[in-house]
């Protein structure tokens, strides 16, 4: 499966790019309107193109990411999954219950992540050593909250409230608590 | 003039407040206490800002979270709907022709939003009460965090706010309805079916010959539109705050009710969808027909592509109403059809009705070439631009793949929130007010030109820049509510700490340059009643 940080980086390349050309463009447009010339008619041939290239652009950016996320799929069908392994946490009083054994996992293995609030709402993200998020899903009190994840490198990862329960919410951090191995 | 003399009367003593009509002093009344929320609103950022790099001494978690509660609400409530309250109080009679339908309500609005807001804010501020704008069940009910009582006045202040909103909506629907004394009898059904779009059928399915006329103007349909939204937003809070009311008033009469007797993730899409009428609703509808207003204005031309424009609202009107679901795309127990098609494929609607309006703003203002860069022009490109960047931003998280590493990050409150609202919308409500200025002040001298350049400059660059950084940091993990205690972060938030200062300095040199421009008496006077007894929007020309 692609790391997460794959993703992220292919995301900051297409909206730096995207970015620059839109502050560019209205840069050229303040000059451009404000300089002498005369404005051509448009044709309405350029606004129906301009819709439907929107309309694509829109639908598109789910196709794609469907077809070349992996854990889009995993997590639409995660019911149809059979798990490697399943951890069940608990979370209440602003605190992660993790399992009394370790949590470890192998790199390629499915793991469930089955998070259970008793009181608020939370959040539940997994993150590497340099801080950044490998993946993360709320966790509402009366429902499931079930995450299928494949690690695709070796390490200790953190665990970390995503969601805001209140003032005692913001400390709720586990440090390496989930190993996984080659 | 000398200074003292300046401060005191405004510029060149042009501004007469005694001159001013009651509609006149209600719209200024409106921006002036925006405009000072809008104030709060940014030094409240700004402590933020600093808190995000080191925690400041004196200021603890609670106080932290209590501002981070308060600071959106004071800039949604105090700050924007006042501006746009009292421009759109204006304008719809403007536009109309008519006078508004009741001065006395509109002064209501006004008392009921201000006071409101300042009350949420006191209460914020001395109990600490911080379960976020989000209020995610059952955390404004859960008092082993959180005082009963200070609940209860933070409740009390947004139901005030949602009064005056309730009164603003009846006000503006009357006034496209009504008929004044002495004009040719309107058919009222007829005017708000036309402005809220629910003709339609009579504009599309019939042959052209057979077409009806619409019975308003455009920018009167956009904000009857956006009203629509404003309403049904207005009703959802204040029916989750009756609810949440029960909880405290209950606790404070020593019962407990059961918090689970409400169902967490119900109430989360009950709330969402309300929420979801401001950020995806009436935000960009109105700030869409403002972009049409000010385009016509600025260039004295017709439209470009008014029909579909028109028809780009109502769309946008409906798609708000279907879209709440790209909030809870990390909700596990979210059923994922509604996630598929609310939270991506509708969400992906607002890509095409925001480019359009964009492309047809930009069209009408390159149909009038050359025009001169005025302060209006320049930060209604400004707020194009917000748009132009935060809108795809904002479809980008709304993705199930993206949205499983980028919710709750920095990304979605940087790229996407703070340039939305701070570039996008503020830059269009400065706009508006660059260009209402004159209008509403019976031809005040601006100040200085210069200080108007730096606000836009220093808005422009400390917006675009800390929604920028914040992004940055985002993509590297950076959550939003929380803090950080070890500098995890802090190249990044030291970056977006000095664009925020600049948006803050962009800020005091507006608010300068309006002193001065006004003078203190004159400030003073738009608070006084007026001296002209008439409903008439501006007074007779001598």
């Amino acid at each position: 499966m692609v790391d997460s940080t794959v993703v992220l980086n292919g995301q900051t390349i297409a909206y730096t790019i995207y970015a620059i050309v839109v502050l560019l463009f209205m840069a050229w447009f303040a000059m451009k309107i404000t300089s002498d010339g005369k404005a051509g008619v448009l044709s309405n041939k350029l606004f129906a193109t301009l819709v439907i290239l929107l309309t694509i652009l829109g639908v598109s950016l789910h196709i794609t990411t469907s077809a070349t996320i992996p854990w889009v799929t995993i997590d639409l069908n995660r019911d149809n999954i059979t798990p490697d392994k399943t951890v069940e946490i608990t979370v209440k009083d602003h605190q992660f219950i993790l399992p009394s054994q370790e949590i470890t996992a192998k790199v390629g293995e499915l793991v469930l992540f089955d998070v259970k609030s008793e009181d608020l709402t939370y959040g539940f993200g997994i993150f590497r050593e340099d801080n950044t998020m490998v993946c993360q899903m709320q966790v509402v009190p009366g429902h499931k909250n079930d995450l299928l994840w494949k690690f695709e490198k070796p390490g200790k990862y953190t665990v970390r409230s995503t969601e805001y329960s209140g003032p005692k919410g913001h400390k709720m951090i586990l440090k390496d608590v989930i190993i996984v191995t080659e | 003039m000398s200074f003292k003399d300046t401060f005191l009367n405004g510029e060149q003593g042009a501004f007469k407040p005694d001159g001013l009509t009651p509609m006149q002093k209600l719209a200024l009344r409106f921006v002036v206490v925006g405009v000072l929320y809008y104030g709060l609103a940014t030094i409240e950022g700004m402590i933020m800002r600093m808190y995000e790099i080191t925690p400041i001494p004196g200021f603890d978690a609670e106080h932290f979270f209590a501002i981070l509660t308060a600071h959106p609400l004071v800039g949604i409530f105090g700050a924007s709907y006042s501006v746009v309250f009292g421009a759109f109080l204006f304008l719809v009679p403007f536009l109309m022709k008519k006078p508004l339908w009741s001065i006395k309500m509109g002064n209501w609005s006004f008392i009921l939003v201000a006071f409101g807001t300042i009350t949420f804010w006191g209460s914020a501020f001395v109990s600490h009460y911080a379960p976020l704008y989000t209020l995610y069940w059952p955390l404004p009910a859960d008092f082993s965090q959180f005082s009963d009582i200070g609940g209860a006045i933070f409740i009390l202040g947004i139901a005030l706010v949602m009064v005056g909103t309730l009164l603003f909506v009846i006000n503006i629907f009357k006034t496209i309805a009504y008929t004044p004394e002495g004009q040719e009898k309107v058919n009222g059904k007829a005017m708000l079916a036309s402005a809220t779009g629910f003709s339609w059928k009579e504009s599309i399915f019939r042959k052209k010959s057979k077409r009806r006329e619409h019975l308003v103007s455009l920018p009167v349909a956009a904000i009857a539109r956006g009203t629509v939204d404003t309403a049904l937003n207005a009703g959802i809070i204040t029916f989750t705050g009756v609810l949440i009311l029960v909880y405290m008033v209950a606790h404070i009469l020593g019962y407990d009710l059961k918090d689970t007797a409400i169902d967490a993730l119900l109430y989360k899409n009950w709330f969402w969808w309300g929420l979801d009428l401001i950020a995806d609703g009436l935000v960009l509808i109105f700030v869409a027909g403002t972009w049409y207003l000010l385009a016509t204005l600025i260039t004295g031309k017709d439209l470009y592509m008014a029909k579909w424009a028109r028809l780009a609202l109502w769309v946008e009107l409906v798609v708000s109403w279907t879209v709440w679901s790209h909030h809870l795309l990390s909700d596990q127990a979210q059923p994922g059809i509604l996630k598929i098609i609310s939270g991506e494929l509708v969400t992906a609607f607002e890509l095409i009705t925001q480019g359009m309006a964009f492309f047809i703003t930009l069209v009408t203002l390159w149909s009038a070439r050359p025009l001169k860069m005025t302060n209006p022009l320049k930060f209604l490109l400004g707020g194009l631009l917000g748009f132009g960047l935060a809108v795809p931003a904002g479809i980008i998280q709304a993705d199930i793949g993206l949205n499983r590493i980028l919710h709750n990050t920095q990304w979605i409150i940087g790229p996407h929130v703070h340039v939305a609202i701070l570039v996008g919308l503020t830059m269009t409500l400065y706009s508006a007010i660059y260009f209402l200025l004159p209008i509403l002040t019976n031809g005040a001298k601006l100040y200085s030109q210069k200080l108007a350049n730096f606000h836009f400059w220093a808005h422009l660059i400390g917006g675009v820049g800390m929604g920028a950084f914040m992004g940055m940091a985002g993509l590297k993990g950076m959550l939003r509510r929380t803090i950080y205690y070890e500098g995890e972060y802090n190249i990044y938030m030291i970056l977006a700490g000095v664009c925020g200062a600049l948006l803050l300095i962009a800020f005091l040199a507006f608010l300068y340059n309006v002193v001065m421009t006004l003078g203190v008496n004159g400030l003073i006077g738009i608070f006084m009643p007026s001296k002209l007894k008439t409903k008439e929007l501006l007074p007779p020309e001598k």
